[in-house]
């Protein structure tokens, strides 16, 4: 008599994925199973929650996938990482790294306002006094500089690398990657700031008239134009989740808008003094602000609460967060860097730097670890590691696309612009049901029918033959239908009688 | 001090010829990609405006009879091949990938009332108004031949319908009663007959290959099981039904087109109450075929529309129709699910694509995955109404619009007063009838 040994697989059936990573593609909960009866809606919604699950689960297995990892500093021992310099880092790291750490030095033309286009390959500055530069900034190229002649409040990109538009002392001035003037537009006057809508293709100027308005940058056309009533607006961020305005305000309120609503959709006072700046978090969960009275506060923009509240002794006239959660401030002409501000109470900064000028603007570059500084002197680009993404999409923002991808994916862009009516503060409504309509539709065709032809209808007993269709068999067949709906009545006050009794009450050693 | 700075190398991002295709590095995660159903709902809308922009379905029409086409006959073997039959006796036989005529001969004197291929597809049957059962090849005649069927049957009365079991070498006719003949013999092994006196159509059912239904004048269909002696049982409904067509997936189904502008789609075992009333013809409805797939048919009317219904769909989902096309008399779903042929009054038989707004022939591996894309956005969001508006827009003819419109404000009239009506007596005296089982009279055994 032979035995087979037979070889088991010591890991049987499919790869486990770990639990933080399908976390991070589950987008909503399942559903409440519909009544048995329908069967329809339940084969719709199982099959369509299985192929949901199934992409979930193949698209945290190809993160394993990813190409590159981000970017971290460790002190040694007793050695903090805020006293350590941008010089020793740059000598530290390779050659091509190290050249990200330059400083422009710019001290004619004022302080400088900056921007880096969505693929972070390129830089725009505006210095007060008129100077506008555009850079490809990795490889030291000037792809164009004038002088407007003008002071310059603000600059920023457009959709792509060829045009930007700056926010003269006048009006609203669009120029392409060449220079040239394109368009003058006198419609936005006394423009303060701006902020790009990338995927719908709006630009919102916040100006010293306290005006709010939206320009469809693809048609060129006006889409909103808001009078908040509220001052001077220079303080303006936007929530990237849901392409929601957010501005500051001089009595510390912060005020949320869309294009579609003449009020601000939410106000929330946030300091006691005038708020100085504000940013909120690529997921659109946290929003940073700090103010005249020194203090730095997170909340939680999708509950409104308001979670951390930090002293900083010279209050931040600049903030940026960047794509990996690293928090900059800026305080006259130090700038610090926190890490992890949102959800761990944070005593120190991750890193600090002393620049040559006050600090005018502030930006992380998009999938770098990189910071950009406008000052009074100039320019200074950082290098802030694990501030930047290490993954990027390349259907999305590609910094090594060619012109033929560009041209590719602006088209597709402009085809899949998403129209400003859809802008609220959940990006997620059109997926929701609307059941105030449904129920109003229903109550209409009950009354155009008559009778409501989704309500159940009688029970009328089968007339069955060989006597079983006495009077007492029909009487007890029908009570059973009938106290099939009591049986799910009491049931559920039995379930909540059982929650009840489950809390322990003090007088319960009493009770036998 | 440890430090680690983002640093690609471009070698990996960047192809490294002109030749290569570009690379192109994927990130999944959600946040890199906001506004997912906004996006998603404009590339919907952009999807259903483009599929109306595509929507042409007109292919081909196949000109050639010379009077009004009666019935068709799809080949059972091969796809490019079609048979037509006509009013002035006349069969042809089309190439439908040349668009052409391959072979025309007078079949019969008086209409060709039906056609069906053997399964083998090497022969054909035909019966006409000339009391006859005739019996071709399905082969061109060499040079010199002359057409000449393989066999004739001489009956008594006129056949009107015809058609053959799916895999023995059995047909059925109807005219009189309902016959089922060998294809040896010269008169029928068994009849029907259920004190009717005419039947207009007679089709087996392709799955349970030994069971029939018929169409009946007195406003009945009547099913049979060939292996039985009587008939099994019939429905009478309100108005008489034109023909009817089983669901090639599903044995128990049938759908019948009626003379009161529906079709109906029954359950074999439960004839008291059709599954579903399919509305929205506004003349009578002649002839309903099947899509291979089971999931929806093709129904002709004689107001110049052809319909695409889904097989659960109480309204069309799609109405073909052109000026020149006159009451469509029969028509075909080909059995590759992409094509429908319809043949009309005027003497042509028209080829259009089941889906309008389809690209046809062979697609490279992108566009496949392009449309497919395109087609699961639009059903992800149908019901959104500017979307569900743009993909329900429709160009009608002016009088099918107009009479669609009557046809509406005389239902509501109706309903009205069967409202008024109900409320005014006593509570219970007036039940409710619900649509579907308005339609049947009664099921007999």
């Amino acid at each position: 008599m032979f035995m087979f040994f037979q070889k088991s697989d010591p890991f049987p059936g499919p790869a486990p994925i770990p639990e933080d990573r399908l976390q991070k593609f589950k987008r909503k909960d399942k559903l409440k199973k519909p009544h048995r009866k329908q069967h329809k809606l339940r084969d719709i919604i199982a099959r369509s929650e299985d192929a949901s699950e199934m992409a979930q689960k193949q698209a945290a297995r190809f993160d394993l996938l990813l190409p590159e990892e981000a970017g971290f500093l460790e002190g040694d021992e007793d050695e903090d990482t805020c006293m350590i310099s941008q010089e020793d880092i740059a000598e530290a790291v390779d050659i091509t790294s190290g050249a990200k750490y330059f400083n422009l030095k710019l001290s004619q033309f004022g302080p400088y306002r900056l921007d880096y286009s969505k693929t972070g390959r390129h830089l725009l500055l505006g210095g007060r006094r008129g100077h506008v530069a555009c850079i490809d900034w990795t490889s030291k190229q000037l792809m164009c500089e004038i002088n407007v002649m003008e002071s310059v409040n603000d600059v920023k990109w457009l959709h792509s690398e060829a045009m930007y538009a700056v926010a003269q002392k006048k009006w609203l001035y669009i120029y392409d990657s060449n220079g040239i003037e394109l368009h003058c537009i006198r419609k936005f006057n006394d423009v303060l700031r701006m902020q790009f809508l990338p995927y719908h293709f709006l630009l919102a100027t916040a100006s010293a008239t306290s005006f709010l308005q939206y320009l469809d940058v693809s048609v060129g056309k006006e889409v909103a134009a808001i009078c908040t009533k509220t001052g001077r607006l220079d303080v303006m961020c936007q929530n990237p989740h849901n392409a929601i305005i957010h501005l500051g305000h001089a009595n510390g309120t912060v005020t949320l808008w869309s294009p579609n609503q003449k009020e601000a959709l939410v106000k929330m006072l946030c300091h006691q003094g005038g708020v100085r700046s504000v940013a909120v978090d690529k997921t659109g969960t946290y929003m940073v602000t700090s103010g005249m009275d020194k203090k730095l506060k997170v909340y939680d923009i999708r509950a409104f609460k308001p979670l951390k509240s930090y002293f900083l002794p010279a209050g931040a006239a600049c903030l940026s967060l960047s794509q990996r959660g690293l928090l900059s401030a800026a305080t006259g002409d130090v700038v610090q860097v926190y890490k992890d501000v949102c959800s761990m109470p944070v005593t120190k900064p991750y890193m600090a730097h002393r620049l040559r000028g006050t600090v005018w603007g502030l930006h992380f570059c998009p999938f770098e670890d990189v910071l950009g500084v406008g000052h009074g002197d100039g320019f200074t680009s950082m290098l802030v590691p694990g501030a930047g993404e290490p993954n990027f999409d390349g259907l999305d923002a590609n910094p090594y696309r060619s012109a033929k991808q560009r041209q590719e994916w602006e088209v597709k862009a402009l085809m899949e612009k998403i129209q400003p009516d859809l802008i609220s503060l959940d990006p997620t409504e059109l997926a929701q049901v609307d059941q105030a309509t449904w129920e109003q539709r229903h109550q209409d065709r009950v009354e155009v029918l008559g009778f409501d032809p989704l309500a159940k209808e009688k029970f009328v007993p089968k007339y069955k033959k060989k006597g079983r269709s006495s009077a007492g068999a029909i009487e007890r067949r029908k009570k059973q239908v009938a106290h099939e709906e009591q049986r799910v009545k009491r049931k559920e006050r039995e379930r909540k009688k059982a929650a009840l009794s489950t809390q322990k009450s003090a007088l319960d050693r009493f009770k036998k | 001090m440890k430090v680690k700075v983002i640093a690609r190398n471009p070698d990996d991002y960047v192809r490294e010829t002109k030749l290569d295709i570009q690379r192109v590095p994927r990130n999944y995660d959600p946040s890199l990609h906001p506004f997912e159903v906004s996006r998603e709902y404009t590339r919907a809308l952009n999807a259903t405006k483009l599929e109306r922009v595509f929507a042409k379905p007109f292919v081909a029409s196949l000109d050639g009879h010379r009077d009004g086409v009666n019935c068709m006959a799809k080949h059972a073997k091969s796809l490019s091949t079609l048979l037509s039959g006509s009013c002035d006796g006349e069969v042809k036989v089309w190439n439908l990938s040349k668009h052409e005529c391959v072979r025309t001969f007078q079949a019969h004197e008086g209409f060709v009332r039906g056609m069906v291929v053997r399964y083998c597809g090497t022969s054909f049957f035909t019966v006409g108004d000339d009391k006859t059962i005739k019996q071709w090849k399905m082969e061109s005649p060499g040079y010199g031949e002359e057409e000449e069927p393989i066999n004739t049957i001489l009956g008594k009365t006129v056949y009107t319908g015809l058609d053959h079991h799916q895999n023995d070498p059995v047909f059925a006719t109807c005219g009189q009663q309902v016959d089922i003949w060998d294809e040896q013999r010269s008169s029928p092994i068994r009849s029907f007959t259920w004190g009717v006196d005419s039947f207009s159509s007679v089709h087996f059912n392709p799955v349970e290959t030994e069971l029939l239904a018929s169409c009946a004048s007195d406003r009945s269909i009547v099913l049979y099981d060939m292996r039985e002696s009587t008939p099994l049982k019939k429905v009478i409904m309100t108005m008489r039904s034109n023909t009817l067509s089983w669901n090639p997936m599903e044995a128990y189904y049938f759908t019948c087109a009626n003379e009161d502008y529906n079709l109906y789609t029954y359950d074999m075992r439960y004839l008291a109450k059709p599954i579903m009333v399919h509305m929205d013809h506004v003349s009578a409805v002649l002839d309903v075929d099947y899509a291979p797939t089971g999931k929806e048919f093709v129904s002709a009317s004689f107001d110049k529309t052809i319909r695409i219904f889904a097989k659960d769909g109480g309204h069309s989902r799609e109405v073909y129709h052109t000026k020149r096309m006159q009451h469509v008399i029969c028509i075909k779903w080909s059995a590759d699910n992409k094509y429908i042929l319809s043949g009309s009054d005027e003497m042509n038989i028209r080829l259009w694509k089941a889906n309008a707004a389809e690209k046809l022939g062979v697609l490279a591996p992108r566009e496949r995955e392009a449309a497919n894309y395109s087609q699961k956005l639009k059903e992800k969001f149908q019901h959104h109404p500017q979307i569900r508006r743009i993909a329900r827009h429709r160009h009608l003819p002016k009088t099918i619009y107009h009479q669609t419109k009557e046809l509406r404000i005389m239902k509501e009239a109706r309903r009205r007063k069967e409202r008024n009506v109900r409320k005014h007596s006593k509570p219970g005296s007036v039940p409710v009838v619900s649509e579907k089982e308005k339609h049947v009279v009664t099921v007999m055994k």
